[in-house]
């Protein structure tokens, strides 16, 4: 997904409000990327790691983040 | 995130494990969606933390071959709607990354912060933000992103295009909001629109 063509699919077809990408546009894919880019902070793999771990009947409740991969 | 499915067989450890590989392999996305959304680089990540549970949770609903990361960011937005409700976030701004890149537009005398666009970008309606996060920043076409906020195209082209408008006017005009985003504009253009966004689309969960 990287950089693919910077107005392709906002300038064809779609002849309304929005014909050319503005200047700006390569910035938010800059944003973004940016940050596709960091490196993975541990705490995901290890949330990643103990879900795994744990048998998937329990109950989904998504609120219970508390395990210790906080911050960052 | 309960629409009381029939019990799922149990996935074999295979399938779960290669559940999990793409649920990993779709995180650095999730963390750039997300910080796009609400700004704040910790508040994002827990936002991340918060979807990887919630998909987790919810594996058996992923048919496999299809989008992770379009299943994965419906999870995310809704739980950052649903977090914005809550107050959790106040478009807070973190000065990080985007304060060191400049963006040289070419035949432009003024480069653009990084950091002042992402500005901008947090004093949009949040359906207009992920509308452009989604299209502008995430590759997804105009369908894929109708899709993943559950409304119809027409409605994210026009999204994208007031989105665009509005950062061009804002950018264009020097008007972007300075550092603390503690700011009124923000927070008030992203309650007005919340409600909207909420009503008219329910947790919908289909890749």
């Amino acid at each position: 997904m990287a950089s693919n063509h910077p107005q392709g699919r906002n300038g064809s077809g779609s002849g309304n409000a929005q014909r050319r990408a503005p200047e700006w546009a390569d910035g938010l894919k800059q944003l973004y990327d940016s940050v596709v880019e960091e490196d993975l902070p541990d705490a995901f793999r290890d949330l990643l790691d103990r879900l795994e771990a744990t048998p998937t009947t329990r109950s989904p409740s998504g609120d219970n983040d508390d395990q210790g991969a906080g911050g960052r | 995130m309960s629409d009381g499915g029939q019990p799922a067989p149990a996935r074999s450890a295979s399938d779960k494990s290669d559940f999990k590989r793409e649920l990993t392999g779709v995180v650095p996305h999730l963390r750039a969606f997300a910080r796009g959304l609400c700004g704040r680089p910790d508040l994002a990540d827990d936002l991340v933390q918060e979807t990887l549970l919630k998909a987790w949770a919810a594996q058996d609903r992923f048919e496999p071959g299809t989008s992770m990361r379009a299943w994965t960011f419906v999870i995310l937005r809704n739980a950052y709607l649903t977090d914005m409700r809550r107050n959790r976030f106040r478009g807070e701004y973190d000065e990080g990354v985007a304060e060191r890149i400049l963006i040289e537009p070419a035949g432009q005398e003024e480069p653009i912060h990084l950091s002042d666009l992402h500005r901008a970008l947090l004093t949009l309606p949040a359906e207009r933000r992920e509308a452009l996060l989604l299209v502008g920043a995430g590759g997804f076409s105009y369908e894929e992103a109708a899709a993943i906020c559950g409304c119809a195209v027409g409605t994210i082209k026009s999204r994208v295009g007031r989105a665009r408008a509005a950062l061009s006017e804002m950018l264009a005009s020097g008007a972007v909001p300075r550092r603390s985003t503690d700011d009124e504009t923000a927070h008030r253009a992203i309650l007005e629109e919340l409600d909207m966004v909420s009503s008219g689309n329910g947790v919908s969960t289909r890749g």
